[in-house]
């Protein structure tokens, strides 16, 4: 038996090949919304997961140390460490700002880890070229997105690092690319002004006299150097022994060491809920009004291609064909129109995503449930058109 | 002519659509979750590692002797200037005296009058001590004289009290005399102390070596113990090193050095541990070191500069070695990915000591010859199927 929808296909196959791939690039951008909005969701998630950490140790009282701002004391690490349940304890600073790369400028999240064992908390986890940390100075490990390569030299405020690894999909919450480069540094570097406001911070100082006392020599040095320390870091990331729960140990620190610290689940609500809630909803939003528009063109496109065949399906029903032919060619070139706008569509979103500045992630399930939608669609739009083909009048044929 | 039209089309089709049905199961399986991982391999090598230890401290001398005044005054003058070398000894200037040159005159005056009063003491012991002995003569006369009823008993005892009060007379001025000479030394030491206070004002170099800062001007004034000339030894040039302390396992004096100065960063001078500080720095978690150059540079560092120092361990003994971008954590392990026929799996292992090119000897778990996954794209996990390439984007 010839396919009554092969042989239209066939016969108006120019036409149909062009919709689809239309249909299909509308499918694509709704499939790289969708990935741009997981991405987002990813970055953030990822963060938490390169941190290698259980519980987040931070400043009392700020969600930080990715949504707010979070000062402690660097020695607080020690009394981290002293807690039950707790296996390791590492420092992490984390300063976004821009670096100079070549000719421009690149905007990358520095994260200051303490060098040593890999797989430390705060250490990126997997490198794609390199090494890790082996120097407590002057070394740096970077992500691929920032565009450094191995032998790269990253100038941070005053200090040159040179670049000794790579590694990949380690970005802020913000999809800024990372470089961890060692503690010690980063603490200076969060904190260094430049040359110039040092000396003048110096002169301030020098200017004050209850700072800067004739009988007392030294004083004014004594000040000074006090100045020029940071011992502060922004959060300790703590890793729990096999077994240790979560909450027990946060809550254990929470009242003893009066610091705010938290787990795992409530910093994916603080970066979730709180850091990229806007502005994912904002992505969402945008993806809703995509998929609705695509959906009401994809109805579009086969209620006119159908009402283009009216006059055919009026002859069809004229020489007696059965309506339950004709509903099965439309419904079948319907949702052959669908499958392949889906492939293209999904072909040309994965050949583009990897083109786009922040990371997209498309997911299978995201596909699937695309595809499904797709599908779906088309039978509902089919089905208005199967409406129209079944009222026409078989006069129409030769009228 | 119409059906073989329609055949051709079918065909068209046909071939328009299978590469779109190729490239889509090539999509599908190549991109997302349920692509393959891609991962290089390295084979675990057997060799010696040397594990060396990097730090960066500041340079500075030996030394450095603060040489100001000790008690207030206001500089009079000052003869040096910085970048000077200075012999042991050296003047480099002086604080005013204000009125203690005044003060010594008037010493040295009354040193002159106290020796004019010791002569007058001197005299007074001759005289008395010549009536004195003329007394006594006298008096032996007239004992004489009394025994042979020549003079009367009365005339006698005049000439023994007279001998009695010229002895007391003479014993006054002897310790009048004393007295005189006891004062004179003491108006001497007050004269010497205020000449050594007077050369306590001048600022002597007490080393030979370099002029590295003048902390003051002429006509400041300066308290007791503050600094107005630094100087520097210049032999016992040496940089403080600092080393974080859980990376300075095996640090000890006596190891080979690199030292590269901040200014010069292309040249690497010849070192050595001098010692290893026995306090640690307990806030910074640091071990410091002092570390010498085997010749000192032709052109002096400035004090205070920035250096690196790395120092070089003894080459541990041959083991198993593996790069440290192969140790992972997974499930709260650390341990390595091994590549078996195409898959993976993790294996815990125990790691030893790591070399600043970033490899690590392996303690336990790992045998030479087998091979293990050391860069991938993402963390990886048992389920994660991998390919294997030559080396990942960016790589040198």
């Amino acid at each position: 038996m010839i396919s009554l929808a092969g042989r239209d296909i066939l016969h108006g196959w120019g036409k149909f090949v062009l919709t689809s791939v239309g249909l299909g690039l509308l499918i694509g951008v709704t499939l790289t919304m969708g990935g741009v909005y997981r991405g987002m969701v990813d970055d953030a998630k990822v963060l938490l997961d390169n941190s290698g950490a259980d519980l987040w140790v931070v400043q009392r009282e700020t969600l930080g140390p990715y949504a707010e701002s979070s000062s402690i004391y660097d020695d607080v690490r020690w009394s981290v460490f002293g807690m039950p349940g707790v296996e390791r304890a590492a420092n992490v600073t984390y300063l976004t700002t821009q670096v100079r790369r070549g000719g421009e400028d690149t905007r990358v999240m520095v994260a200051g880890v303490e060098p040593g064992e890999p797989g430390a908390p705060g250490q990126p986890g997997y490198l794609t070229a390199g090494r890790h940390l082996a120097r407590s100075h002057y070394e740096a490990v970077a992500d691929e997105a920032s565009g450094f390569r191995l032998g790269d030299t990253i100038r941070i405020r005053r200090n040159s690092y040179t670049v000794v690894g790579l590694t990949r999909r380690m970005v802020s919450s913000g999809g800024d690319p990372m470089v961890f480069i060692p503690l010690k540094d980063a603490q200076e570097a969060q904190f260094l002004k430049d040359n110039d406001a040092i000396l003048q911070q110096r002169r301030r100082t020098a200017a004050n006299p209850s700072l800067n006392r004739p009988g007392v020599p030294g004083m004014l040095d004594g000040v000074i150097a006090s100045q020029g320390v940071n011992p502060y870091v922004n959060a300790v990331l703590v890793r729990l022994l096999p077994g240790a729960d979560p909450e027990k140990t946060a809550e254990h620190m929470r009242r003893w060491m009066r610091l705010e610290v938290y787990t795992r689940a409530q910093m994916e609500e603080i970066l979730l809920g709180k850091l990229i809630a806007t502005s994912s909803k904002q992505i969402a939003m945008l993806l809703v009004i995509l998929a609705v528009v695509s959906a009401a063109i994809v109805a579009f496109i086969i209620y006119t291609l159908t009402l283009g065949k009216i006059r055919e399906i009026a002859v069809l029903k004229l020489i007696g064909t059965k309506n339950r032919t004709i509903i099965g060619m439309i419904m079948q070139q319907a949702i052959a129109l669908g499958v392949l706008g889906f492939m293209i569509g999904k072909v040309s979103a994965t050949f583009w995503a990897p083109k786009f500045p922040k990371y997209v992630l498309l997911e299978v399930r995201d596909a699937a449930t695309g595809f499904a939608a797709v599908i779906i669609m088309c039978v509902i739009a089919s089905l208005l058109a199967i409406r129209v083909a079944v009222k026409v009048d078989p006069a129409e044929a030769i009228g | 002519m119409r059906r073989g039209s329609m055949k051709g089309r079918t065909l068209l089709l046909v071939l328009l659509l299978l590469p779109l049905a190729g490239l889509f199961v090539y999509v599908m399986t190549n991109s997302g979750p349920l692509a393959p991982v891609p991962v290089t391999v390295a084979e675990v090598e057997s060799r010696s590692i040397s594990p060396a230890l990097y730090g960066i401290g500041v340079v500075e001398s030996r030394a450095v002797h603060r040489i100001g005044a000790t008690s207030p005054g206001r500089l009079l003058w000052l003869d040096a200037q910085v970048g000077e070398m200075v012999a042991a000894g050296q003047v480099l200037g002086e604080l005013d005296p204000v009125d203690l040159n005044d003060r010594i005159e008037g010493q040295r005056a009354a040193v002159r009058r106290l020796e004019s009063l010791v002569a007058a003491a001197d005299s007074r012991v001759a005289e008395t001590k010549a009536r004195k002995e003329y007394a006594e003569a006298q008096a032996a006369r007239y004992e004489n004289l009394l025994k042979k009823k020549a003079v009367s008993v009365e005339a006698a005892d005049a000439k023994r009290q007279e001998r009695r009060t010229t002895a007391a007379a003479w014993s006054s001025a002897r310790a009048d005399a004393e007295a005189a000479r006891a004062e004179q030394a003491r108006a001497g030491s007050e004269l010497k102390g205020l000449l050594a206070r007077k050369e306590d004002l001048k600022l002597v170099s007490p080393v030979q070596g370099l002029l590295a800062a003048r902390e003051a001007e002429p006509g400041s004034t300066v308290v007791a113990g503050q600094s107005v000339f630094q100087v520097v030894e210049t032999e016992g040039l040496r940089i403080s090193v600092r080393f974080d302390q859980s990376m300075a396992s095996g640090l000890r004096a006596g190891l080979p050095a690199e030292i590269v100065l901040r200014s010069r960063a292309d040249e690497v001078f010849a070192g050595n541990i001098l010692r290893v500080e026995p306090i640690a720095d307990a806030i910074t978690e640091e071990l410091v070191a002092k570390a010498v150059f085997e010749q000192t540079p032709g052109t002096l560092p400035p004090l205070g500069e920035l250096a690196e120092v790395t120092v070089r361990l003894p080459a541990l003994p041959e083991g198993p070695v593996v790069p440290d971008a192969a140790l992972r954590r997974f499930d709260g392990r650390l341990g390595v990915w091994m590549m078996e026929n195409g898959s993976i799996s993790f294996r815990p292992v125990v790691a030893g000591r790591r070399d600043l090119n970033g490899m690590v000897r392996i303690l336990e778990g790992l045998e030479p010859g087998e091979r293990v996954v050391v860069y991938s794209v993402k963390a990886l996990t048992p389920r994660s199927r991998v390919k294997v390439v030559e080396r990942l984007g960016g790589g040198v």
